[in-house]
């Protein structure tokens, strides 16, 4: 068994590339869009659906999986959504690309505490939607008069309007560590850290033991406490399987810069939805991009700096 | 095969056969397992949304639960130290009962584990060859390792000396010996792993100290020894076990002493904590005072240490030690003391504030406690079973046919195996 720290790396030509987040039911790459929508519209019966469970009990860890059997993986995961969702629902196992390092920045001076990145994130990641609602982002109000300081942090406060006179606003996310201390204590390898710097989870290989949640410095790793609640008419179809396909019950997810639009070349939903622009974000090892300018041109820093868990994610004081 | 079933059938005689009070103590542990059993299935259809846990406090009662009953098994096993040490007459009786205790606890053990777990139903990806355990990176998989391997050396230990003593035959040194001396790291190493478990996350202040493993070991010499004290009372009363008072107060002796150092790095603890007064003060305030009106721990905290002082106290004067009054006032006050400290004190506050500032107060909710329960009910089953079960074939009562005879006196085999 050859063990592969990422999904396998794209190289230039891959299907799928196609920057396209719009059409919900793009056929996965190797798939004809019938058999795609008969698979998906049909449903199995209780058998396959058996079946489907037995197998899912005796799948192997994905980094074991042949290329073959990924594929298989990919359709299966998309049939059982298609049919919880009755909806046509499209899995990618999209890789890292070579020569791209995600970074992303935070500009603290910004931020008007709007939590717009908040529900962009959940509408694009499916998160349950209540009991509980599971928010990736969590946006602090701290107090100018104490700065950056948790002890002051409140993550509820409520506005009419923001920002309120007196405060600052820190979203906090994944920091998507290079050192990560939550894939670390992970006791099945369910959690990884991929190429491009993404800290990825498997739902299908979590046991819901916690360790990572309580490794995890920033809070960024959320449990599955109920069934996620997540209506079918909410649901962004265009899942990756390692981001934001939607969950079951009893599993950590986290966020994840929106694999399934950034490794496609877009913008994760939060940097999008920012409304002043206090989200940058880009390839680390490309000088031209928009991260590396940032850094070049301001100081950055990045959260809890002692812990040595050196983040992907740089906050900023732009002016 | 004859024998094995001849053997199964002689234990289901045992275990049926009992006093009222042995019946009416049956009859409460099948209730809790039954409340217990209710409650898992609730949980097990709601998810663990069932508890009070949540995202600020994502470990909890069954964790705590957890950390408490690793000490008791491994501190059973440790009084074969003393027990070797001072030449008390039955040693093979303690180990017996010590190792019976630790699969009992062990067993409880893994049960909280089990009912902590989101998705229990994928146990196999953490077994080697089936699944994909992060060994030796993932510390919960050498706390999986530990105590199971735990479990099978007490298993091992138990069964050779049990399978041997109902022929009639001297158990194998050359095989217990070994595993008995082996059993002593072991049992240390169950409790250092799962301090390290805690110990090792950075972004927990609370448990990010180095004092946590030996506190650990102090309490746990503390909390295993006093089940221990109250077991051979009760035997000794009603089975004729030869345990002499002397010995009984040399534990207790013991357990002042291990309660010092538990004391004395708690001490310690609080003042790296109050003097410093960094922001990691919050923790050790918000289980000692409160933080604001966030109060849920306070009253469980003095609780805990009025408990840990007093039974210092009882058992460190020679005129308390060495009256049973007093000496079973102290087990419970251990008890008490340390269920609180090592059980919810350790693993609340490690989460209270969490990561990011938030207060959220936990509390258990009847679902855990109902679980919690049943799962203590299902320990003490079988610690009953497995005791009524050892005691006569370690008195010779209890032997498969055609075995020697049991000497005249029922104590003689005992005092025969002492060393």
């Amino acid at each position: 068994m050859t063990e592969r720290r990422s999904l396998p790396v794209l190289q230039d030509g891959d299907p799928g590339r196609e920057p396209d987040c719009e059409a919900a039911a793009t056929p996965p790459p190797g798939m004809s869009r019938r058999t795609f929508l008969r698979t998906a519209a049909a449903g199995a019966g209780l058998a396959a659906l058996t079946a489907c469970n037995v197998e899912e009990m005796l799948r192997k860890h994905l980094h074991q999986l042949s290329p073959e059997e990924l594929q298989a993986l990919l359709r299966r995961v998309e049939r059982k959504n298609s049919e919880r969702f009755g909806r046509a629902v499209t899995v990618s196992a999209e890789g890292p690309r070579p020569g791209v390092e995600f970074g992303y920045g935070l500009d603290l001076s910004r931020c008007v505490g709007c939590r717009r990145c908040v529900y962009a994130c959940v509408k694009e990641n499916n998160q349950s939607r209540r009991n509980p609602q599971i928010h990736w982002i969590k946006v602090l109000e701290m107090d100018k008069a104490h700065g950056v300081d948790l002890v002051h942090a409140d993550a509820y406060y409520e506005a009419e309007t923001v920002p309120r006179p007196g405060h600052f606003y820190m979203p906090v996310q994944c920091q998507q560590c290079r050192n990560p201390p939550c894939v670390k204590v992970c006791p099945t390898k369910a959690t990884w850290k991929e190429e491009d710097g993404i800290v990825v989870i498997d739902s299908d290989w979590c046991i819901g033991c916690r360790c990572c949640m309580s490794a995890c410095p920033y809070g960024a790793r959320h449990f599955n406490w109920a069934e996620p609640q997540l209506p079918a008419s909410e649901l962004n179809p265009q899942t990756h399987l390692l981001g934001n396909r939607p969950r079951p019950k009893g599993v950590v997810e986290k966020c994840t810069f929106c694999i399934q639009r950034t490794r496609r070349g877009l913008y994760p939903a939060c940097v999008e939805a920012c409304p002043v622009g206090a989200r940058k974000f880009g390839n680390l090892l490309d000088p031209e991009s928009e991260i590396r300018k940032v850094m070049e041109t301001k100081r950055v820093f990045v959260f809890k700096e002692e812990l040595a868990t050196q983040p992907h994610f740089y906050y900023f004081y732009a002016t | 095969m004859r024998r094995a079933f001849e053997f199964v059938a002689g234990c289901a005689r045992l275990v049926t056969r009992g006093n009222r009070a042995y019946f009416a103590w049956l009859a409460v542990l099948g209730v809790a397992i039954a409340i217990g059993a209710l409650g898992y299935a609730h949980q097990f259809r709601t998810g663990l949304i069932a508890t009070n846990m949540r995202d600020q406090v994502s470990w909890a009662f069954y964790v705590g639960n957890f950390t408490f009953l690793v000490g008791v098994a491994a501190a059973a096993v440790l009084l074969v130290i003393p027990a070797y040490v001072y030449e008390w007459g039955p040693i093979k009786e303690v180990v017996i009962l010590g190792e019976l205790l630790a699969i009992s606890a062990i067993t409880m053990c893994l049960l909280f584990i089990l009912v902590d777990m989101g998705r229990p139903d994928r146990f196999l990806h953490v077994i080697p060859l089936l699944g994909t355990p992060n060994w030796p990176r993932s510390l919960l998989t050498w706390d999986a390792l530990v105590l199971n391997g735990y479990l099978a050396l007490n298993l091992a230990v138990v069964l050779h000396i049990l399978w041997k003593a109902y022929h009639g035959e001297h158990y194998s040194k050359r095989v217990v010996v070994p595993l008995v001396l082996l059993s002593i790291p072991a049992a240390v190493s169950i409790h250092t792993v799962t301090a390290f478990l805690y110990n090792g996350m950075a972004s927990r202040p609370f448990w990010n100290a180095s004092i946590l493993a030996p506190r650990f070991l102090a309490s746990a010499f503390c909390s295993g020894p006093a089940v221990m004290l109250v077991l051979f009372q009760v035997l000794r009363r009603y089975a004729g076990f030869p345990i002499k008072d002397e010995a009984i107060f040399k534990v207790a002796e013991l357990m002042a002493y291990a309660m010092f150092v538990n004391l004395f790095l708690l001490g310690a603890e609080l003042f790296k904590e109050y003097y410093s007064a960094t922001e990691h003060l919050r923790y050790t305030q918000y289980l000692w005072s409160g933080l604001g009106e966030h109060r849920a721990l306070v009253k469980y905290a003095w609780t805990s240490l009025a408990c840990s002082v007093v039974a210092f106290v009882l058992f460190l004067v020679p005129r308390t030690r060495r009256s049973f009054v007093t000496l079973n006032l102290g087990c419970v006050l251990i008890w008490v003391g340390v269920y609180i400290e090592k059980g919810i004190g350790l693993i609340i506050p490690g989460m209270t504030p969490d990561t990011l500032g938030e207060i959220y107060e936990y509390t258990p909710t009847f679902t855990e406690w109902s679980i919690a329960a049943g799962i203590f009910g299902v320990g003490f089953l079988v610690f009953t079973l497995l005791v009524k079960i050892a005691v006569p074939i370690l008195q010779g009562s209890f032997r498969a046919r055609g075995a020697p005879a049991p000497d005249a006196d029922p104590r003689a085999p005992l005092a025969a195996s002492a060393h």
